[in-house]
C-alpha cells in the first residue's frame, strides 16, 4: 500500500510542479499587455496614464528579472496568494474563485456521482439482456458522443423556450436578493436542474455503455463459466462479474475527469452559470494574467485531489492494492 | 502471405460482413463523408455571403434555413463536416502515432526507459488537457484548423500509449518474438513485423476512439470561440448560434444540425468499435 501511494504521490507532486510552472508560463506569452488594456478601458490623460503604468507594472511585478518573478510567484502561491484580477480590479483572484468554486462543486459533484452510479448500475443490467442491448444501448452510444454543450443546447431550447418550465440563464433569479428564504433555493434548484441534465445524461451513456462492455468482458471469464458449471444462479455470477468489473470503471473515472471538466465548462457557457467555466471564458476574453492562472490552477488541484480521493477508494474495493500486488 | 493467415483474414472479413453494428456504423460514417465531399456541389451559396433572408426556415433553396445574417446554413454544414474529418484525422492520427511510439518503445525496451515515460505518461493522464489547450490556444492571436488539430493530438495520446504499452509488454515475452530476437533481428524491425502486426486491431481500435475523441475536442473548444480564426466548423456553427440568439429566435435550424452531424458521428464511430471488437474477439459475438 505504501508502494501503491507512494507511486501516486509522486506523479502528483511532478504534475503539480509542472502544471504551476505552465501555469506561470504560458499566460506570459500571451498578446496583449494586461496593465494597458486596464488603463485602456480608464481613458486617463496621457500623463497620468504613464504613471499608473509604472505603479501597476511594479504592483503586478512585471518589471523584475524572469526568475524572481517564477520565484516569487510561487511564494505568493503557497501564501494562497493568486493576484489581483485585473479584469475586475480591484478583487484579489482568490476571492473571484471562492465566489465561483461553489457553484462548481454544486452543480459537478452531484452530475458525476449519480451519472456514474446510475451508468452502471444501468449498463451492467443491460448487458447480455437482448432486449435493452438493441434498443437502449444506441441512445447511449449517441449520449456519450454528444457534445456537452449541443445537449445543453436543446435542452435549454426544448425546456426553457418551448415549453417555457426552467429559466436557461444564469444559477438563480437576479431580482431575487441572496438571502436565504424558500423563494431564493427554489430559485436556485430550478437553475441547477438543466446544466446538471445535460452533464448527468452525457455521463450517463458513456459508464452505461463501459459496463456493459466489462460485464460482457467478465460473464465470458473462465469463473464465471465455472461458476455456471457449478449451477449457480445467474444473479450470483453477475454479482461477481459486477464487482470485477467495476475497478475499470472507478480508474475509468479518474481518467474521465478532465473530459468532464471540459464538459461543465461549456455547459456552464451555455447557461451562464457563474462557475470556473463561465469566469475563464471571460478571464480569457479580457486577458487577464492572474484569473486565468488562477483558475487554471484551481482545476488542476481539483482535478489531482479527485484522483487522490478515487485512489483511496481503490484502496478500499480493490483488497489487491492494499497487499501491495498492484505497481500502479 | 501464407495460408493460414489468409484464411483468418477471411474469417474476419466474413464476420465484419456480418456483424451489423459494423455495417451501420460504416455506412453512416460514409454518408457523412460523402456529404463533405461533394456538398459544396449541392448548393450553389457561399457560406459567408449574406444570400437570403435573415433567420428563414429550411425551404428549397435553403435547405437547412439561413443563419441571423441571412447566410445558407447548409452550405456552411458541409464546410463544417470537412473541418470535422479534418480534426478527427490528423487529431486522432497524431494521438494514436504518439501513443504508438510510446507504447512500443516503453513496453518493448522496459527498463529506465519504461520508467520514465510512464510517469510522463500519468502525468498527461491527470492533467486535465482541455484547461491546457485553453490557456495555449488563447494565447495565439490567429488559430487555424491544422494547428488545433496538432495541439490535439499532442494532448491526447496518452491513453493509447498506456494501451498499447500494456499489450507490447504481453506480446514480447512470446514465444515467436523471442525466436525473432535470437535470429538476430533489430528491435525496431522486430517491432514493426512482429509485435504491430499482432495488435492490430487494437491499434484500430484506438485510432477510431482518438479519432471521436479528437471531434468533440475540436467541437468543445471551437463552441468557446478558441477554434480557428477563419473559415467554419461545426463548432463554431453552434457558437454563433448561441451568440446570436438562436435559442430566443426559435432558429433550431440553425444550431441543430451541426451538433446531430457531430454525435451522429462520433456515435458511429464508438458503435463500429464495438462491432470491431466483436469480430476481432470471437468470445464478444453474441450468438
Amino acid at each position: 500500500m505504501k508502494r501503491y501511494f507512494g507511486r501516486k504521490l509522486l506523479i502528483y507532486v511532478i504534475t503539480f510542479f509542472l502544471a504551476v510552472t505552465i501555469d506561470w508560463l504560458i499566460p506570459r506569452l500571451m498578446p496583449g499587455d494586461p496593465i494597458q488594456n486596464m488603463l485602456a478601458r480608464a481613458a486617463l490623460n496621457a500623463n497620468a496614464a504613464e504613471r499608473m503604468y509604472t505603479y501597476y507594472t511594479h504592483a503586478f511585478q512585471l518589471d523584475l528579472p524572469v526568475w524572481q518573478q517564477y520565484l516569487s510567484f510561487w511564494n505568493a502561491l503557497l501564501h494562497g496568494d493568486l493576484g489581483i484580477s485585473t479584469y475586475l480590479f480591484p478583487t484579489p483572484v482568490v476571492d473571484i474563485i471562492k465566489a465561483a468554486v461553489p457553484f462548481d462543486i454544486f452543480l459537478l459533484l452531484p452530475a458525476i456521482l449519480l451519472s456514474w452510479w446510475a451508468g452502471n448500475k444501468f449498463g451492467a443490467y443491460a448487458a447480455r439482456t437482448k432486449r435493452l442491448d438493441n434498443t437502449v444501448l444506441p441512445i447511449a452510444y449517441l449520449l456519450t458522443a454528444t457534445p456537452y454543450m449541443w445537449l445543453g443546447i436543446l435542452l435549454a431550447w426544448v425546456f426553457g423556450i418551448i415549453l417555457g418550465w426552467l429559466p436557461i440563464a444564469g444559477a438563480y433569479s437576479y431580482t431575487m436578493g441572496t438571502d436565504l428564504s424558500w423563494a431564493f433555493v427554489g430559485s436556485v434548484l430550478k437553475h441547477w436542474i438543466l446544466p446538471f441534465l445535460s452533464l448527468f445524461l452525457v455521463g450517463f451513456g458513456g459508464w452505461a455503455i463501459g459496463m456493459r462492455n466489462m460485464i460482457i468482458y467478465e460473464l465470458e471469464a473462465d469463473y464465471s463459466h465455472y461458476l455456471e458449471a457449478l449451477g449457480a444462479p445467474r444473479k450470483l455470477i453477475r454479482k461477481y462479474a459486477f464487482r470485477n468489473a467495476i475497478l475499470p470503471q472507478l480508474s475509468g473515472l479518474a481518467l474521465q475527469l478532465g473530459v468532464i471538466v471540459a464538459g461543465a465548462l461549456v455547459t456552464e457557457v451555455v447557461f451562464s452559470y457563474p462557475g470556473i467555466g463561465y469566469l475563464i471564458l471571460s478571464a480569457i476574453q479580457n486577458q487577464d494574467y492572474f484569473l486565468v492562472q488562477g483558475c487554471f490552477l484551481f482545476i488542476i488541484i481539483g482535478v489531482l485531489l479527485a484522483n487522490f480521493l478515487i485512489d483511496i477508494a481503490f484502496v478500499i474495493v480493490d483488497p489487491r492494492t492494499r497487499k501491495g500486488m498492484v505497481g500502479e | 502471405m501464407t495460408r493460414a493467415t489468409k484464411k483468418k483474414r477471411n474469417e474476419f472479413l466474413y464476420f465484419a460482413m456480418r456483424n451489423n453494428k459494423l455495417k451501420i456504423g460504416a455506412v453512416i460514417i460514409l454518408f457523412f463523408l460523402v456529404l463533405a465531399a461533394v456538398g459544396t456541389l449541392l448548393t450553389k451559396n457561399d457560406p459567408e455571403t449574406f444570400a437570403g433572408p435573415m433567420s428563414s426556415p429550411p425551404s428549397a433553396e435553403f435547405w437547412f434555413g439561413t443563419t441571423f445574417f441571412g447566410q445558407d446554413v447548409f452550405s456552411q454544414f458541409v464546410i463544417g463536416l470537412r473541418a470535422t474529418f479534418l480534426v478527427g484525422a490528423v487529431g486522432g492520427g497524431l494521438a494514436t502515432l504518439i501513443g504508438m511510439l510510446v507504447g512500443f518503445i516503453g513496453g518493448y525496451r522496459g527498463g529506465v526507459i519504461d520508467e520514465g515515460l510512464n510517469v510522463m505518461t500519468n502525468i498527461v493522464l491527470v492533467i486535465p488537457t482541455f484547461a491546457l489547450l485553453l490557456i495555449i490556444s488563447a494565447y495565439f492571436e490567429v488559430r487555424g484548423l491544422f494547428m488545433e488539430s496538432i495541439f490535439i493530438g499532442l494532448t491526447a495520446w496518452p491513453w493509447a500509449a498506456r494501451a498499447i504499452r500494456a499489450q507490447t509488454l504481453s506480446l514480447r515475452s512470446r514465444e515467436f518474438v523471442d525466436l525473432a530476437r535470437i535470429s538476430g533481428m533489430k528491435p525496431l524491425r522486430i517491432v514493426f513485423s512482429e509485435i504491430a502486426p499482432n495488435m492490430m486491431s487494437y491499434l484500430v481500435m484506438a485510432f477510431i476512439l482518438q479519432f471521436g475523441g479528437a471531434i468533440l475536442i475540436a467541437a468543445t473548444l471551437d463552441f468557446i470561440g478558441l477554434g480557428p480564426t477563419q473559415g467554419f466548423s461545426l463548432g463554431i456553427m453552434m457558437q454563433y448560434a448561441v451568440l446570436w440568439g438562436a435559442l430566443p429566435l426559435g432558429s433550431w435550424w440553425w444550431f441543430i444540425p451541426p451538433g446531430a452531424a457531430i454525435a451522429t458521428i462520433v456515435g458511429a464511430l464508438y458503435f463500429m468499435n464495438v462491432g470491431l471488437d466483436e469480430v476481432f474477439n470471437p468470445k464478444l459475438r453474441e450468438t
